[in-house]
């Protein structure tokens, strides 16, 4: 019956205003300006006839290190220059928005890292233990990615898990405690993540049953936690320290083939079983979660639980199990302050660590090889400040230890990239 | 006539009206124990308790013993059971409230009472920094970054200037205040600016402060010139707190009693406060009120912070510490999370709270050293109590009790369900 | 399949959403379901699809009962439900949101994705619905994610589908292409349960037509009745609004909006030069279709959206640009359209939220410190005066029912001297006797000299209120008209036509009702 003749057109000044995506110039601004503090701050400000002596060591039977001498200032002014024409690039691609693709800040980092620590150590008698470097980073950074793996799950199925800091908590305590009984660092480690999905289950009970907020149950079971091991720690553990002293520590494998591969080789693959589970744990969550039935399922829980619920998903199901398995996935983690690095208990071992992964994950953007990029950062920050400590830099140490967790508050603050929160996280869903 | 699109979503409301955003004034406390959240609050310091005689009685000893030959003779095992739990927390008690064994003196017969009270000074300072950022719907984990920002001032007047006792005092004060305003400002400024989540701020601000206060500590300015230990010079004398009736009660829990009648004058009698809670409860409305959101989480995070900081006068200006160190924060930033929270945020809550919390540690204290029980359990204690507040659905399970909502919020889904009705539909 | 509901009956509280329905829904057909907004359509279509228990009666599918827990068993029963309000994930791929609960797998638990773009696309190509299996939901036209929407439940084997209100989010173009597509649906065999409140589009695509008006089922009719007929059922007779109202004294212009821009922050047009003028003493009505800018003309006028270009003049103070403070201070009383979550502060007392946006002034306020006997007698005095139904001023605004929250609201924006009163959506979700109160006080503000600004979805509203009606379609003001127009007239302006073609039609299809009327006629004496 109608036939009106509709009038869709639009008024002539309004066809300017198409939709058009802003260009994103923070990045490449940024780049910029951390090349020109690589180029004036590090490579003019060094002498040009002083060295940097980088020592590496390498897997190869008979030649177990070496230490290059580099000239400071040209190869300093060399990576700086990598870094301008990067910027620049990203300038360029951004400016015609195209992807930038993830390569070129990264590639970016490692050359303003590199070009700080030559200029850190120009000049200096000691030379630079690169490999150590990496290797006591890796070590500090295992239990931040399992941390962060374990935050990534849950924040992905809707629930926040401040609690990371109780889970690894409760699983380096019961795996030393369960190693040492038993003499076992293989039972122990199995008990590990038991303590973390313990912790986890309590959050789930509390955040998803209760709906009680899930920041303030983090924050709390982590004081739970932190009384009950100290207190059993100084009761049970003290009064035997004749079983509880004797840590259970697990053997270091060295994977045959890979670790001879130079440098990264004795770094990434003469390590403990903990750290070759971090391996397998990234790579699998980083497909299971984007590309599995279990990761949609949880995904959709975390992005909008009331479209789950529609097509028949259990809502709460879901987010229980899953902050549960979270829960464990932390708790192994926690394994690695004991029984795979051969210490007995301490009370508060984790120290913060928890709440540290918890940002690694949110800098990685909420993804697992995201969350293993920034803990490895977070490690390697970490370490840095003992490296550069035994050569002797003028950089007081508390500064570096620092730059984390002001890079992380950049990113939140939305000044490096934008990272996107799953939408659902931290509600409580009650429908049907 | 109402067509409801969504679940019934006055249930959601009353739910979680439960946690820390509940209506204020006399009438609403009154509400609240007629609807038995107070019966809550007691039946989780029961649940609490039992908890802690739990761990009290695994971990000791004896019962250990006793629990081999239970079936023998399960009498030992509950006697020894009783005696030790007993023992610790009439040692707790005595710790915290007063001495029943010595009665020498009025001062000695009440002397736990003061220890307590001088406990509470920094918890109750925080806690209500907690609360102001609670009720302006902000979650400021930064307490611990912003003690240590208070701390670093205050110290730094305190063992620095040579001063007047009184204005020394009075500058300490200030200085922690400003300190811990600046820490907080940073996330409320962020926050307003960018959106920039407040949590994870705040968390990396803590660290940050920590390390901060590390690097301050190695300078000529504050490392103590006669000590290898990261520690700084004792604050003057003339900056300390003056004590009591020669109690370890001072100053510093009069002005935070004081600081607590200013928040609760802040929060519900001054215009800023009603913009805190109008904004803390719902955004939106409080924007179109004209209200702007931005300043009004700038103004909480700073008074919020400046509150925290306060927390470092207790510590500073005291007498068994006075000196800044890398441990000067403690937990407090953390506990004080518990406090407000089982303060539900109210200035008298958080200030009663305080006191409960100061009064375990004190009792802790005598705990261990009498029964030999590691004040750690105190942790146990605490946690416990906040969860199960913050959980009052599990209370009730625990203990079979019916639901004192449910009545009003059949009553209430009728005419809510019709208020939201057309809204979506 | 045939679904047959007998006698279901839906409660909230003492609310009586759903009242003893009887629907039966045949194989094949599209069943429109028509009533006004509030009528107990989605609540009906809710309790079918499992999200709702029903608290009395029983669905049949091929005349077995049939009980449902949860949405999955609705589904696994071959009914499939396009919300009003999309069930997608914006983050999702196309394919992922289809196959979403019901995933192909390929190993391991890995999704087949192959598999998943396979289902979209072959049911996307057997309607012609031009879906990419691959885009993200949220780069996607809301018209697109309704198609979406229908593959998904097209790929769960549904034989009977339910469509919320599909077209309240459509454009024209976008609705007549949804009739297709029902078209083509039912003579795959589908059956449609059509929810809608339009007539022009119930007539076009529907077999059987079953009108529900306050919960209960007041008629059916076939799409042969005329607009008038089906207008009637589904309004009924008793809830015609009056208004006493006099002529409008015009006191000489006020506020004067000029070429009004406004942008969303990926450049689309949400005000698109909207130019209005109201003068003091009269009504203006802001009518239209949900969603065509009107929601966000009000948010403009008031401050909270910053407009991209063009000028909003009051008494010759320009308040573009400025804050909402500013703008409530310049004299504007704003009643906003979502009263829960924009209006009031659901834990704040009733005295509170009577002062809301005053705190700052005398005499609630000196120097920073609340005057709290004078909030107190300002509430004793609104209250009264409003006739609010509440307990005491200091019991939280929540306990209230919507009418008397509305109340508050407005009492709160009629305590001050107003310069301009902009209401939208003023009686929503309020009872019939509080919708007079309210609109007989909007009046009254008028004939004080206020100009007033009426934003309104609901006809009734705007032609009990109006002095001159804006009807705004696509963030266009297409015309502002007499308020004698008539509802086919304006009904067509909603729908982007001019006043003039509006007319013109109206009187051609007028003409052709009459002839059809004669014709009847002629047959009845025949």
């Amino acid at each position: 019956m109608s036939t009106t003749t509709l009038d869709p057109t639009l008024p002539g000044d309004l066809e300017a205003a198409e939709p058009r995506q802003k260009i994103a110039w923070k990045t490449p601004i940024i780049m910029t300006i951390l090349g020109l503090i690589s180029l004036v701050a590090f490579a003019l400000t060094t002498g040009g006839d002083i060295a940097s002596q980088v020592t590496i060591a390498t897997g190869t039977p008979g030649l177990e290190s070496f230490t290059v001498s580099l000239p400071s200032q040209a190869t300093i002014a060399g990576l700086s220059a990598v870094q301008i024409i990067l910027a620049a690039f990203v300038f360029w691609r951004s400016g015609s928005r195209r992807h930038v693709g993830w390569w070129p800040p990264f590639v970016f980092g490692i050359c303003f890292v590199l070009a700080f620590l030559l200029w850190a150590v120009a000049g200096k008698g000691q030379a630079l233990q690169f490999t150590s470097l990496l290797s006591g980073a890796l070590f500090l950074s295992v239990p931040l990615v399992f941390g962060a793996l374990a935050g990534c799950v849950c924040e992905h199925v809707g629930v926040v898990n401040v609690a990371i800091e109780g889970q690894l908590l409760a699983g380096a305590f019961l795996a030393a405690v369960v190693g040492a009984l038993t003499g076992s660092p293989w039972i122990g480690l199995i008990c590990a993540p038991i303590a973390g999905a313990c912790v986890g289950a309590l959050l789930a009970l509390f955040a998803v049953r209760y709906w009680v907020d899930h920041i303030i149950v983090g924050v709390v079971l982590n004081v739970l936690v932190t009384g009950v091991t100290s207190y059993l720690f100084s009761t049970v553990l003290s009064e035997h320290t004749e079983i509880f002293s004797k840590p259970a520590q697990l053997p270091v494998w060295e994977i045959p083939l890979l670790c001879d591969i130079p440098v990264l080789g004795p770094v990434l693959f003469e390590q403990n079983v903990v750290v070759y589970i971090m391996y397998i744990a990234v790579i699998l969550l980083q497909i299971l979660l984007f590309k599995s039935r279990w990761g949609l399922r949880m995904r959709a829980c975390g992005e909008h639980p009331k479209a789950a619920d529609t097509v028949g998903i259990k809502v709460n199901l879901t987010r229980i199990r899953n902050t549960i398995l979270g829960g464990a996935i932390a708790g192994l983690g926690g394994a690695y302050f004991t029984v795979a690095a051969g210490l007995a208990f301490g009370k508060d071992m984790s120290a913060g660590r928890g709440y540290i992964a918890l940002a690694a994950m949110i800098l990685g953007g909420w993804s697992p090889k995201g969350a293993l990029l920034a803990a490895l950062l977070f490690g390697f920050a970490d370490n840095l400040q003992n490296a550069l400590g035994v050569v002797g830099v003028a950089i007081p140490s508390q500064f570096m230890l620092m730059a984390p967790y002001l890079v992380t508050i950049f990113a939140v603050a939305g000044f490096v990239g934008r990272v996107r929160a799953p939408a659902a996280e931290g509600t409580a869903y009650k429908g049907s | 006539m109402s067509e409801t699109t969504t679940a019934p979503a006055p249930t959601v409301d009353q739910a979680h009206n439960d946690d820390h955003k509940t209506p204020g004034g006399a009438r609403a406390t009154l509400i609240k124990i007629i609807d038995g959240s107070t019966i809550t609050s007691i039946l989780a310091v029961v649940v609490a308790l039992i908890v802690g005689a739990l761990l009290i009685a695994a971990a000791d000893p004896q019962v250990q013993q006793t629990a081999t030959y239970l079936f023998a003779r399960p009498g030992d095992f509950f006697s020894t059971v009783g005696t030790t739990v007993a023992d610790a927390y009439s040692a707790l008690f005595q710790g915290a409230v007063f001495n029943i064994d010595t009665s020498y003196t009025v001062g000695d017969f009440l002397r736990p009472l003061t220890n307590t009270i001088a406990m509470s000074v920094p918890l109750i300072f925080a806690g209500l920094g907690l609360a102001v950022g609670f009720r302006s719907g902000l979650f400021n984990i930064g307490g611990q970054g912003q003690i240590i920002l208070g701390a670093v001032l205050c110290g730094y007047i305190g063992f620095t200037f040579e001063m007047p006792a009184v204005l020394h005092v009075l500058c300490c004060f200030l200085g922690a205040l400003i300190g811990g305003a600046l820490w907080g400002f940073i996330p409320g400024f962020l926050k307003a600016r960018t959106g920039a989540n407040e949590v994870i701020v705040t968390i990396m601000l803590n660290s940050i402060a920590a390390f901060f206060l590390g690097w301050l500590l190695t300078l000529d300015a504050f490392q103590r010139p006669d000590s290898n230990n990261p520690v700084s010079p004792p604050v003057l004398e003339s900056a300390r707190y003056p004590a009591f009736f020669g109690t370890s009660i001072n100053l510093g829990f009069v002005l935070a009693i004081a600081a607590a009648i200013a928040v609760w004058w802040l929060l519900e009698r001054s215009t800023l406060g009603f913009r805190l809670r109008a904004v803390g409860s719902n955004p939106d409305a409080a924007r179109t009120a004209g209200m702007s959101v931005p300043s009004v989480t700038i103004w909480a995070m700073t008074i919020a912070g400046g509150l925290c900081g306060l927390a470092a006068t207790s510590q500073l200006l005291t007498s068994p510490f006075q000196q800044l160190n890398g441990d000067i924060a403690g937990t407090f930033g953390f506990d004080a999370i518990t406090v407000a929270l089982l303060g539900r945020s109210r200035p008298l809550g958080t200030v009663l709270a305080g006191l409960l919390f100061g009064g375990l540690q004190a009792g802790g204290y005598l705990m261990q050293s009498a029964t030999g029980t590691p004040i750690d359990v105190i942790l146990v204690l605490k946690s416990v109590i906040v969860l199960l507040i913050a959980a009052p659905p599990l209370v009730r399970a625990i203990f079979h009790l019916p639901d004192p909502e449910r009545r009003k919020k059949h009553h209430r889904a009728s005419t809510a369900a019709a208020a939201r009705s057309e809204a979506t539909a | 399949m045939k679904l047959e509901l007998r006698g279901v009956t839906k409660k909230f509280g003492d609310f009586v959403a759903n009242d003893a329905i009887d629907l039966v829904i045949e194989p094949g057909q599209i069943h429109a379901l028509l009533g006004e907004n509030g009528a107990g359509k989605s609540t009906l279509m809710n309790v079918l699809f499992g999200l709702y228990e029903a608290d009395a009666g029983e669905i049949l599918i091929d005349d077995v009962p049939v009980q449902f827990d949860g949405p999955r068993q609705a589904m696994e029963a071959g009914i499939g439900m396009v919300h009003q309000h999309f069930m997608l994930i914006p983050v999702f791929t196309v394919a992922e949101n289809v196959v979403m609960g019901n995933e192909p797998i390929k190993m391991l638990d890995l999704i087949d994705t192959n598999q998943a773009r396979r289902t979209v696309t072959e049911i996307s190509d057997r309607f012609g619905f031009d879906v990419d299996p691959d885009a993200l939901i949220e780069d996607l036209p809301v018209g697109v994610q309704q198609r979406v929407e229908i593959i998904k439940a097209l790929s769960r084997q549904a034989s009977i589908l339910i469509l919320d209100e599909p077209t309240a989010v459509l454009t024209p173009q976008e609705t007549d292409e949804l009739m297709e597509i029902m078209r083509q649906l039912k003579k795959a065999g589908t059956s449609i349960v059509f929810i809608t409140h339009k007539l022009r589009e119930v007539k076009e695509v529907a077999d059987t037509i079953t009108v529900i008006r306050r919960g209960k089922v007041v008629g059916t009719a076939s799409p042969k009745a005329s607009q008038n007929e089906l207008a009637q059922l589904m309004v009924g007779h008793s809830v015609a609004l009056t208004v006493e109202k006099k002529p409008p004294e015009l006191k000489g212009p006020a506020l004067d909006v000029h070429h009004l821009c406004l942008l969303d922050p990926d450049g689309r047009p949400l005000l698109d030069d909207v130019s209005l003028t109201v003068e003091r003493g009269e009504i203006l009505a802001v009518a239209g279709v949900q969603g065509n800018g009107q929601t966000e003309l009000a948010e403009t006028l008031v401050g909270l959206r910053r407009p991209t270009a063009g000028s909003i003049k009051l008494d010759n103070h320009e308040l573009a640009g400025l804050s909402v403070h500013d703008v409530l201070a310049a004299g504007v009383g704003f009643v906003a359209e979502d009263r829960s979550t924009d209006g009031m502060i659901a834990d704040f007392t009733v005295a509170e939220n009577l002062v809301l946006d005053q705190i700052d002034e005398a005499p609630f306020s000196k120097a920073g410190a609340l005057d709290l006997a004078a909030i107190a007698e300002h509430a004793r005095h609104q209250i009264e005066e409003f006739d609010v139904r509440t307990q005491s001023a200091d019991v939280p605004i929540s306990t209230l029912s919507g009418g008397n929250q509305q109340k508050v609201v407005l009492a709160r924006e009629l305590s001050r001297e107003l310069r301009l009163l902009i209401a939208s959506q003023p009686t929503r979700g309020v009872d019939v006797g509080s919708i007079e109160f309210i609109h007989q006080r909007i009046v009254a503000e008028r004939d004080v000299g206020t100009p007033v600004i009426i934003v309104s979805t609901e006809l009734d509203e705007v032609l009990a209120l109006a002095d001159k009606i804006a009807v705004m379609y696509r963030g266009r003001v297409v015309d502002v008209v007499p308020p004698t127009t008539s509802r086919g007239v304006l009904g067509l302006m909603m729908a982007g036509a001019s006043y003039e073609d509006a007319l013109k039609e109206e009187a051609a299809a007028a003409k052709k009702t009459a002839a059809k009327k004669a014709v009847q006629k002629g047959d009845d004496h025949e």
